[in-house]
């Protein structure tokens, strides 16, 4: 038996590594925050809810939590909130399911699901299911399997899952599987890691998973690790830190994440940050924004990164904040 | 920024920038201000297409539009030069945005949206596309959008091959290319489309084609996972067949009651009958199926009083398993004793059993035992022992030859004493060996990862194929080798060949009695309860992951310690495992312990020195029944009651709770876990009442 890999894993986990700058993260995700009227901000404002979600979930990760304005955030989230019961991506604009769940989920990190009107989201959620399973993200009906993860996650959040049709979901998104045992946006899609982390994401959270090709999937998810120690979201793709997110909770909820090396892909997150401003980028020495920030700090968490939260890799929350959705009377 | 340098600004770029960002926030009140107001003038319009220019991915700005349109319509009057140039307007838009940001999800539903209404010219898209396609040939929404105008237009699927081949012609690392190529003649192989059939010719070509690719540079991964589903597709089985059962056909079982005898060498099942007065009947298949029930498996014998009951063996509580299970209950039977009767299970005879990709049971199957119970059945006697049971290398001897009646069976026998099992054509083996030729020329010329891998799992498909079982296993030798190879060559996946290589060497062992052999012991001065049966010593063989468990199910105490074990997925078709050793592994979760719940029989088991408790991260968890996977209901008020009356924190503690509440064990060890202290020791003695042996110490 091989014992010689073995060997030199252990060599480069004694290896001194760069750290995780967390103070200057925190610094930078606050900055982000305030700032509103550079170029950057301008851009982003449409997705300003999911900024928020990826902010502050890569805070609480930090144990960071409690230095933002609880209630000046919750606020603005809630007055994103439409009759219809969806949510907005910024206060005016048009309901989405994408900001939805975000809401959702910002309100679960600060302990403030009491302030959602659960059947109302419900009503809004319910509304986008289509008769072949499938969900829109909105009124105008585009259907991608990444509604799909959305509404079951959100929906299983605030415990209304039995509301929509399950079973049809969940036979949506295996239509989806592809050669490969990944999944695309819609029957024929090519496979793609952001779209797998959402079609296991949702058969996760719908107790499917043996629905999925385990080891097939399995080994195309660990191919996505190159050279660099970085992962890809399709074949010879750049590496992106965003991956560590996309890649790695797919890995983890089948099973699969000792196919890839750890201190590699540690070690090329690591290397994305700007250790001066903070922030975490998509490559080394790219520019730094809050979204890959925030995949950077999740996918330290995923790898047991000393001195960050565990996330749970299905709900892409804290384990704690699932442990009380779901554990508290 | 997706690869945008970290350069500092010069500062007449920032002046650049904030000029850029005060005109982009202008051109966006002005937008949202309109969208309000519902102002769909023809300056309104053009302000927003300049804000979608830059703003792409903002779904209201294209709402907003589709609003304009819909209103426009409606005043149209059905005039179809004013509907076309509406929407030609759409169009435009859309194409300018489109050269802005090439990935927009907006823009591309959009142009859907418009296409959709039905009164654009389709023609004009594929020729968009085209160029699109040169610019990005990997670009996924315009694949989608291809896919989507491909079907609106109705083009044939062999057009849309034949421009995959083009593509990858014109440069073979195209994986969305190779993808959609399988889509399509994935599609063309169902319907049998002429020239698509039989597929065997066809999967002739395909091979040759992507050999290009993976001989031309074997380091890239385009080909790579086309290759391996061609292969998938020379050698698979749609069918849903029977692979193995418990009792094997043809086997006789002997039954004594709850006495027990000392390796007289006859069958005897001495556990699981005096525990449950229950005998387990198996059925594995080779995937996963639904609707095995009374009247899809037909069970023949003058035992039987009423129907059985089959219920798939599921860790996440599914109605399609695998494996599925009944129990032949021995307790109320009249049954003359040693009296031989017979059992006749057959199945496939009606419709009914179905895999999870609709695929009906094929073949008609038959599995015949014999079944002599020699002693009644009468309630077990609570048994004082005097010691834990050990799993010390000193207590066991290894036997020098099985008897023939010796109830263990292995691959040789299990695949074949069921009926018709159906052969694979010769020419599925003639594709295969020339590919293992082809991959053996490509490894003389190149040591590459893609060749040792692909070599190692041909030998593995043709060691496995019906025709070839006649000098079944001939290759493990060289496929165990090519691993080793593979995991020095490619460190980063070392536990992906690592587990492959496990995979194998379990497949070895487990392949006939003589390979068994070596690895069966029996019990030097056992006490009664567990003499007389045989133990499997699988332990100290560096497996990484379990397998061939569909040759094991006889297996009632098996010995898996000081291996690399993460999980033991598929354990639980062992229905007649009584003693586990785990001891020595890599298991890391309690949920990693999810297989045991369904093991009805178990009463010893041993995971000592594991590393439950050392991960924050639990890569069990969904692969285990929960609430979380809403797979089961927990009572949490309960559980939080009883976790306070022994002052323990329910939040960490509700994983064990869940799975050892529905364990019988008489004997645990735990210890050398991280979880393992004081308090979750008294938290075990709460939760399991049959407990007797906690780390080797008598709790009586």
């Amino acid at each position: 038996m091989v014992t010689v890999c073995n060997v030199s894993f252990m060599a480069m986990f004694t290896f001194k590594m760069g750290e995780l700058v967390t103070d200057k993260h925190v610094k930078y995700i606050l900055s982000v925050e305030k700032r509103k009227d550079d170029f950057e901000s301008v851009v982003m404002e449409h997705l300003r809810m999911n900024g928020a979600y990826w902010g502050l979930t890569a805070l609480d990760l930090m144990g960071k939590l409690d230095v933002v304005d609880v209630n000046e955030v919750v606020s603005w989230v809630m007055s994103c909130q439409h009759d219809s019961g969806g949510f907005g991506g910024n206060v005016g604009h048009d309901p989405h399911i994408l900001y939805t769940l975000s809401a959702v989920q910002v309100l679960a990190l600060f302990d403030k699901m009491d302030l959602i009107d659960a059947d109302k989201v419900t009503n809004y959620i319910v509304g986008l299911q289509n008769e072949d399973g499938s969900f829109s993200g909105d009124m105008w009906g585009e259907v991608d399997t990444r509604f799909s993860y959305i509404a079951i996650c959100c929906l299983s959040i605030i415990h209304r899952l039995d509301k929509i049709n399950v079973e049809k979901a969940v036979k949506y998104i295996i239509s989806c599987k592809n050669m490969d045992g990944g999944f695309g946006c819609t029957p024929g899609g090519e496979s793609h890691a952001g779209q797998i982390f959402c079609c296991v994401g949702a058969l996760a959270l719908t107790g499917s998973l043996d629905l999925v090709n385990k080891d097939l999937l399995g080994w195309w998810l660990c191919e996505r690790q190159v050279k660099s120690g970085g992962l890809n979201g399709r074949p010879e793709k750049l590496p992106d830190v965003c991956y560590s997110w996309w890649v790695l909770s797919s890995l983890i909820m089948i099973d699969r994440v000792h196919w890839i090396s750890r201190e590699k892909l540690i070690k090329f997150i690591l290397d994305c940050q700007d250790k001066e401003k903070g922030g975490i980028s998509d490559r080394p020495d790219d520019a730094v924004d809050v979204f890959h920030t925030y995949f950077g700090v999740a996918g330290l968490s995923l790898l047991e990164y000393p001195g960050l939260k565990p996330i749970d890799p299905a709900y892409a929350l804290p384990v704690d904040v699932v442990n009380r959705i779901f554990f508290k009377k | 920024m997706h690869g945008r340098p970290r350069n500092a600004l010069k500062e007449e770029d920032t002046a650049a920038l904030s000029a850029k960002a005060e005109k982009l926030r202008s051109l966006q009140s002005h937008f949202l201000a309109n969208h309000h107001n519902r102002i769909y003038t023809k300056e309104a319009l053009e302000g927003n297409a300049k804000l979608l220019e830059n703003n792409p991915e903002w779904h209201t700005a294209w709402n907003y539009r589709k609003l304009a349109v819909e209103s426009f319509l409606s005043d149209s009057h059905s005039d179809p030069e004013t509907v076309k140039s509406i929407l030609d307007e759409e169009l435009r838009v859309v194409e300018n945005a489109l050269r802005k940001n090439f990935k927009s999800y907006g823009a591309w539903y959009h142009r859907k949206w418009v296409l959709s209404k039905g009164h654009s010219s389709i023609d004009k898209e594929l020729r968009l596309l085209d160029a699109f396609q040169k610019a990005d040939p990997r670009n996924f929404h315009a694949w989608n959008y291809r896919r989507f105008v491909a079907a609106l237009m109705k083009r044939p699927d062999e057009d849309e091959l034949k421009y995959t081949e083009e593509v990858i012609g014109a440069n073979f690392s195209n994986y969305s290319a190779w993808h959609n190529r399988s889509i399509l003649l994935s599609n063309l192989l169902k319907r049998k489309a002429e020239g698509y059939f039989p597929k065997e010719n066809v999967l002739e070509g395909e091979f040759e084609l992507v050999h290009n690719a993976i001989f031309t540079d074997p380091d890239d991964q385009s080909g790579w996972f086309y290759h391996l589903w061609l292969i998938d597709q020379t050698v698979k089985i749609d069918a849903p067949l029977l692979v193995s059962s418990w009792p094997s056909h043809g086997f006789n079982i002997t039954l004594q009651g709850n006495k027990c005898l000392h390796g007289s060498g006859l069958s005897v099942i001495n556990s699981t009958l005096p525990n449950t007065g229950t005998l387990p009947i198996i059925l594995y298949f080779n995937q996963a199926v639904e609707g095995v029930n009374s009247s899809t498996v037909n069970v023949k014998s003058e035992l039987l009083s009423g129907n059985l009951v089959w219920k798939p063996l599921s860790t996440n509580n599914s109605n399609n398993a695998q494996v599925w299970v009944a129990y032949l209950d021995i307790r109320n039977l009249e049954v003359q004793l040693s009296k031989t009767y017979v059992v006749e299970i057959s199945l496939g005879h009606s419709k009914g059993i179905v895999s999870s990709s609709g695929y009906d049971y094929g073949h008609p199957s038959r599995v015949t035992f014999e079944l002599c119970i020699q002693t009644a059945y009468t309630e077990p006697v609570e048994q004082q022992e005097g010691k834990s049971n050990s799993w010390k290398d000193d207590d066991f001897q290894k036997f020098d030859h099985l008897q023939e009646s010796e109830p263990i069976c292995s691959a040789d026998q299990v695949t074949s004493e069921i009926d018709h099992i159906p052969t694979t054509s010769g020419r599925c083996e003639e594709a295969v060996v020339n590919e293992i030729n082809q991959f053996r020329d490509l490894l003389s010329e190149i040591d590459c990862k893609i060749g040792k891998l692909t070599l190692a799992r041909l030998l593995t498909a043709v060691d496995s194929l019906p025709s070839s079982r006649a000098n079944n296993m001939v290759n493990t030798e060289e496929i165990l080798q090519l691993y080793d190879d593979l995991m020095r060559l490619d460190p980063t996946h070392y536990l992906y060949y690592k587990d492959e290589h496990s995979l194998v060497l379990l497949r070895q062992i487990t392949s006939s009695r003589d390979s068994l052999l070596p690895y069966c012991h029996y019990k030097k001065n056992a006490i009664e309860a567990f003499a007389g049966y045989v133990c499997l010593r699988l332990q100290n063989l560096s497996l990484s992951r379990m397998g061939s468990i569909e040759n094991l199910l006889w297996v009632q105490t098996l010995d898996l310690s000081h291996n690399q074990l993460r999980s033991i997925e598929g354990l639980e078709a062992m229905q007649l495992l009584s003693c586990l050793n785990l001891s020595h592994n890599k298991l890391g979760s309690f949920t990693a312990l999810g297989p045991l719940r369904l093991l009805k029989s178990l009463k010893v088991l041993n995971i000592s020195y594991n590393e439950i408790g050392s991960h924050s991260i639990d890569t069990r968890r969904y692969l285990c029944s929960s609430p979380l996977s809403h797979t089961e209901e927990f009572a949490w008020d309960q559980f939080e009651i009883f976790a306070g009356s022994i002052g323990i924190s329910a939040a960490t503690f509700w994983e064990p709770f869940l799975i050892f509440q529905s364990l019988n064990l008489t004997e645990l060890d735990i210890k050398g876990n991280p979880v393992a202290d004081e308090n979750f020791r008294s938290f075990l003695v709460k939760v399991l009442p049959t407990l007797k042996w906690l780390d080797e110490e008598d709790l009586s």
